[in-house]
């Protein structure tokens, strides 16, 4: 809200500089989000009268325009079309700071010859000064601005741009803020007078009001005015609406906007005679009722929203706008003013639904209290009687079915102590309390006080309002700084943070960059990994996306992986490793998703960065798998691979990861077909599984197992076995024999000396007892048997 | 004889001297110290001579055969030095070529804030716990006091889930911060709690260099008996001194949270102009980092957490805005772009 220093000085005295109030109000929680001084840099600038206009001249449309400046009189040279004798301006000397009226850029005023004439200076407009964008003539100063005196003192301001918390609608109002100000320095408030003469007659013989939903208004409060004049409103009125960021419109508008922001109330005025039967209805809309409302559109209407309406028709949304047939216009001679109480929901309901926030709507929305109505509604009456002539009614119609009292609220000096970690003494609360307007009787075992929250405040509930309202007018600053001295919960990290924390370490240590993409994302890009694997179960939807591509919650990371690696491709033709470890979120019945914590991550491109020490071979299935294998046994041992048939995969190279028989995820090629959707030209693998089930088979911990005492005896044997025949079956013969401990396949070849159809591969095998050193002998008789199994189950034969 | 053997000392020794090969060097111990040489010969034959010569030239020939195989095995070394200087001479290579790169990892900069985050409150005793992305409207807002007329959810617009809505825990959404995991925590966990609950966040907002539809944030937590404002504001005096570095200055002001009361922010010194005011901070010289307060006694109603024995405090703050901070980085889709040109930097 944009509230005028100006203004705010008619309640309260300000004892601080501008910068120092803005910074105490945002401490105790009126944050000033904006400053603008006006008149800041309006050195020199003085008020004058023109006392005389002559022509220039060299030229038509230059004048001689000379000005009474009080002590002195001057002459400037001024081409604006609005000069007249008696005129008071703002008058700018050499050397004075001002806005280019055409570049908009600051400039120091210098003396100029204009046509052969040295002007003294200049007569400024709106614009010159930085007050608005108005450039068409120089700025003509009402009749009572003094001669003489500097222009600042007269029309300077400073307007702060203040951030209202919801739980505030009070403080939406300069006496709002002015109240928190006096709080805050200690100051009295002084509040308007809001009296005025009651010359017509009584108002309940011209206008009765009956609420039938008082569920939605708890208060309706209206006063009469007849024979006034709709005119614009004087130029004080104007400037200061312009300043809090409203429209002049006209008198009785401007009157009503006016007293909404001095006092937070919102009012509205209906032209009296088109009041159909001279009663008002607080009713709830019917449904389809129509209304064209003052923007000049037609709204429909629900049950669940209020109306204002007269014998005939909804004459306005109650707190929204008000209906076009009602609008006080020029020829409007006697206004129907309301300031009525809303319930915040329905009004935020209705708000919204229309799509019409108002500063009215935002008011009533948060909550404010009906006893508003009483101060508001007296002096708008009066500011209409003052401003736009006319009588007002005797009385006012007060339809006040929910009234609520604020109950007292007890708060103890030990809560205090418990919550702030501080002790103030009762005086010091009751002090802070009071300045605030709340009234406060002490009390006694538990010693404490009574608080009664004043009327405009409809945010105290109960005993920690208070201890807010206390900790912030003393100051935040005063409660003192401890760390935390109660007992430490039990450590128990969780298991998943810490499995997360090391997969992601490893992984960077194997050279991949994390990566982190948006949970959400779209059928279009996911249909691109294949259908069949895409849509299977049908991703969760939102029921409002933003956007196309932010449709589905996300059931797998591939998507966009590869779509990461596509856009990385396009200027990197390095080596590309990426993962993401994120979740996933799987749609199950009458719950929320399954959200599984997925490892993700690609590999393209050569095997090592480019450098000069190596060629460029490209990644293969190897490296994938390789990168799956350290990670993973560094977290278990029954780590084991089979074949899969993962659609999206190159169906030849890929396979299931298994631990413990459990299948966790999957490694392999992308398919050709997918890669290209994605428009990747180069072999891509992928590594992807449910951290999730990972966990398990991590928690308890390894045992230690002692380092052999005898010598180890390491043998290599080269084969010759069918291509069909895996590695992996020939690796379980052999280490299923007594005595190995350890085999290792060296090499693995086909083509050359070999036969077709086979191929040779080299093993390492190592033979170790726990009791004793092996001899050649004991050796010779194992490898016998292994050999002989490998021939006997696989056909495998020693390479000769 | 004596004399014999010292002329033959001075004849081996200079022979020596002149020796540059292991070759030479084996011609000239075969020579002189072999089986069959002269020296060797004389010692053999020691028991021939008369026994006053014996002790005399004994002496004197196993006195030499000592000098001749020390000289021997220095000069052996000294060839040996020669040999390896020569051999190290010629193994010349371009040392400004660059090494054999190590593959280089790094890890996303959100998550090296939320790690460097949630160490710092860990020390402190808080654990990192996690709650759903998806969530009830109930943990997300009716648990935390923002019923839904509350003017709190229109700065909060929400992503809702397409699907029926549950009858107890309302509409299905994508949480709009991580402060349902507090909601969470009060209600499955007992006094004493310490917890931090990083994670990701939604809005339904339109994207630009301030907003993505998704971004981070963590939330705090701790609930015991006599837990005090005061230990809010050391707790996060303490994280704004370790994250942001000793002398920064902090202040707290009065704010509101609908789940809190009091409530609170958190400001530190801005970082570009260290309070002087500048365009970043608005000219304020202040930085906004988090929100706090001490937990509303309604929400710990709602977890069966009775307000009258214990009290706590909450936090929430943003991740991506730390090290937008930090590295001076202007966007904060640059976050999810995930362009390497940017991630390798950190």
């Amino acid at each position: 809200m944009k509230i005028s220093l100006k203004w705010l000085r008619e309640y309260v005295d300000i004892t601080l500089s501008p910068r120092e109030l803005a910074n105490r109000l945002t401490m105790a929680g009126t944050e000033t989000e904006g400053m603008q001084c006006i008149g800041e840099n309006w050195t020199g600038i003085t008020i004058g009268e023109i006392t005389g206009i002559s022509p220039h001249p060299n030229a038509d449309r230059l004048k001689l325009v000379t000005i009474d400046l009080g002590s002195e009189q001057t002459t400037v040279v001024c081409g604006a079309p609005n000069t007249s004798i008696g005129s008071k301006v703002a008058f700018a000397p050499v050397g004075a700071q001002l806005i280019d009226g055409h570049s908009g850029e600051a400039f120091r005023l210098k003396s100029a010859k204009i046509r052969g004439i040295t002007s003294n200076g200049m007569a400024c407009s709106e614009k010159e000064l930085g007050i608005s964008d108005s450039h068409e003539g120089i700025i003509t100063l009402p009749d009572e601005a003094p001669i003489g005196t500097p222009l600042a003192d007269y029309l300077g301001d400073v307007i702060y741009d203040l951030a209202i918390t919801a739980n505030r609608p009070d403080c939406l109002s300069v006496i709002g803020v002015a109240r928190e100000v006096a709080a805050l320095t200690e100051q009295q408030l002084h509040l308007p007078d809001t009296s005025y003469i009651e010359a017509g007659h009584p108002i309940e013989q011209q206008i009765s009001v009956e609420i039938t939903a008082p569920e939605l208004c708890s208060r309706y409060c209206a006063s009469l005015i007849t024979g006034i004049r709709v005119t614009d409103s004087p130029r004080w009125l104007q400037q200061r609406l312009l300043k809090c960021g409203m429209r002049p419109i006209s008198n009785i508008v401007d009157i009503t906007n006016y007293v909404m922001l001095e006092y937070g109330q919102p009012l509205h005025a209906f032209d009296y005679d088109q009041i159909q039967g001279r009663k008002i209805t607080v009713r709830r809309a019917a449904a389809g009722e129509k209304i064209t409302t003052l923007d000049g559109l037609e709204r429909s209407l629900s049950p669940d929203m209020l109306v204002i309406a007269d014998q005939k028709r909804a004459a306005a949304i109650a707190g929204i706008m008000g209906g076009i047939d009602s609008e006080v216009t020029d020829g409007t001679s006697s206004v129907l003013l309301e300031a009525a109480n809303f319930n915040p929901a329905s009004i935020h309901r209705t708000g919204s639904a229309l799509n019409m926030p108002s500063e009215a709507c935002t008011r009533f929305e948060r909550g404010i209290r009906p006893e508003l109505v009483d101060e508001a509604i007296r002096k708008a009456t009066k500011l209409i009687i003052e401003l736009a002539g006319g009588q007002a009614a005797r009385g006012l119609v007060d339809v006040y079915p929910n009234r609520q009292e604020q109950e007292p609220i007890l708060l103890t000096n030990e809560k205090i102590r418990n919550l702030l970690g501080i002790d103030f003494s009762t005086n010091r609360i009751v002090a802070a309390l009071n300045s605030l307007g709340f009234t406060c009787r002490t009390a006694t075992n538990p010693s404490g006080v009574r608080a009664t929250a004043p009327y405009w405040r409809s945010d105290i509930k109960q005993e920690v309002d208070l201890i807010e309202e206390v900790a912030r007018i003393i100051g935040y600053d005063k409660i003192p700084t401890t760390l935390l001295g109660t007992t430490l919960p039990s450590q128990n990290p969780e298991p998943m943070v810490k499995l997360k924390q090391m997969i992601r370490c490893h992984l960077r240590g194997y050279g991949f960059q994390e990566i982190v993409t948006y949970s959400l994302t779209s059928l279009e890009l996911l249909g691109k990994l294949l259908p069949a694997s895409s849509i299977e179960p049908p991703p969760l939807r939102m029921a409002n996306p933003m956007t196309a591509e932010q449709e589905y919650l996300r059931p797998n990371l591939r998507a966009n992986l590869l779509t990461t690696l596509y856009s990385n491709r396009k200027h990197e033709d390095d080596s590309i490793r990426i993962f993401e470890l994120g979740k996933v979120y799987l749609p199950r019945q009458n719950d929320l998703p399954d959200e599984p914590e997925i490892l993700c991550a690609l590999l393209s491109g050569p095997r090592q960065s480019r450098s000069w020490h190596e060629g460029d071979n490209p990644v293969d299935f190897y490296d994938a798998k390789g990168t799956v294998e350290s990670l993973i046994n560094h977290l278990v041992t029954n780590l084991d691979f089979e074949k899969s048939s993962d659609l999206s995969l190159h169906p030849n190279k890929q396979a299931a990861i298994l631990i413990d028989g459990n299948k966790v995820g999957i490694v392999g090629e992308i398919h050709p077909v997918v890669r290209e959707a994605f428009d990747i030209c180069e072999p891509t693998y992928l590594i992807e599984f449910n951290v999730s089930t990972l966990l398990p088979f991590t928690t308890g911990h390894k045992m230690f197992r002692t380092i052999p005492r005898f010598p180890a005896v390491v043998r290599d044997i080269a084969l010759i076995a069918d291509r069909g025949i895996s590695h992996r079956s020939i690796q379980s013969i052999i280490e299923d024999t007594d005595l190995v401990t350890k085999v290792t396949v060296f090499d693995v070849y086909s083509g050359g000396q070999i036969p077709a159809g086979k191929k040779s591969l080299a093993y390492r095998i190592t033979f170790q007892s726990p009791d004793h050193t092996l001899t050649d002998d004991e050796v010779d008789k194992v490898q016998q048997q292994i050999i002989g199994k490998l021939s006997r189950e696989l056909g495998a034969t020693l390479r000769s | 004889m004596i004399s014999r053997l010292e002329q033959l000392k001075l004849g081996a020794l200079k022979e020596l001297d002149l020796i540059t090969d292991a070759k030479e060097m084996e011609l000239w111990r075969v020579n002189y110290l072999g089986k069959k040489s002269e020296l060797t010969g004389i010692l053999r034959s020691l028991s021939s001579l008369a026994v006053a010569d014996r002790k005399s030239v004994g002496t004197v020939a196993n006195r030499i055969r000592t000098e001749l195989e020390d000289s021997l095995n220095k000069k052996k070394c000294n060839l040996r030095e020669i040999q390896l200087a020569a051999a190290t001479r010629e193994e010349n290579i371009d040392v400004t070529l660059p090494g054999r790169p190590l593959p280089t990892g790094r890890l996303h900069p959100i998550t090296k804030t939320i790690n460097e985050v949630s160490e710092i409150f860990n020390s402190m005793g808080f654990q990192v716990t996690s709650g759903p992305d998806v969530e009830w409207n109930y943990y997300n807002f009716e648990a935390l006091n923002i019923h839904d007329d509350h003017p709190a959810r229109d700065v909060m617009s929400t992503s809702w889930v397409d699907i029926k809505a549950d009858k107890n825990r309302g509409p299905m959404l994508l949480r709009t911060h991580t402060t349902s995991v507090t909601a969470r925590v009060i209600e499955s966990q007992k006094p004493p709690i310490r917890v931090v609950e990083p994670g990701r966040v939604y809005r339904y907002e339109a994207t630009d260099a301030t907003h993505t539809p998704m971004f981070h944030q963590i939330d705090g937590l701790a609930v015991d008996k006599g837990i005090t404002m005061a230990d809010l504001k050391g707790t996060l005096y303490e994280f704004a001194r370790r994250f942001f570095g000793e002398g920064r200055g902090v202040h707290f002001r009065c704010d509101y949270f609908p789940f809190v009361e009091p409530g609170v922010e958190m400001a530190i010194e801005c970082l570009v102009c260290n309070g002087r005011g500048c365009r970043l901070c608005g000219n304020t010289g202040w930085l906004e980092i988090l929100g706090a307060g001490m937990v509303h006694p309604r929400v710990l109603e709602r977890g069966n957490i009775d307000p009258e024995t214990y009290s706590g405090f909450a936090f929430g703050m943003g991740i991506d805005r730390l090290p937008m901070l930090r590295y001076g980085i202007d966007d904060i889709r640059q976050f999810y772009s995930n362009d390497l040109r940017f991630l390798s930097q950190f």
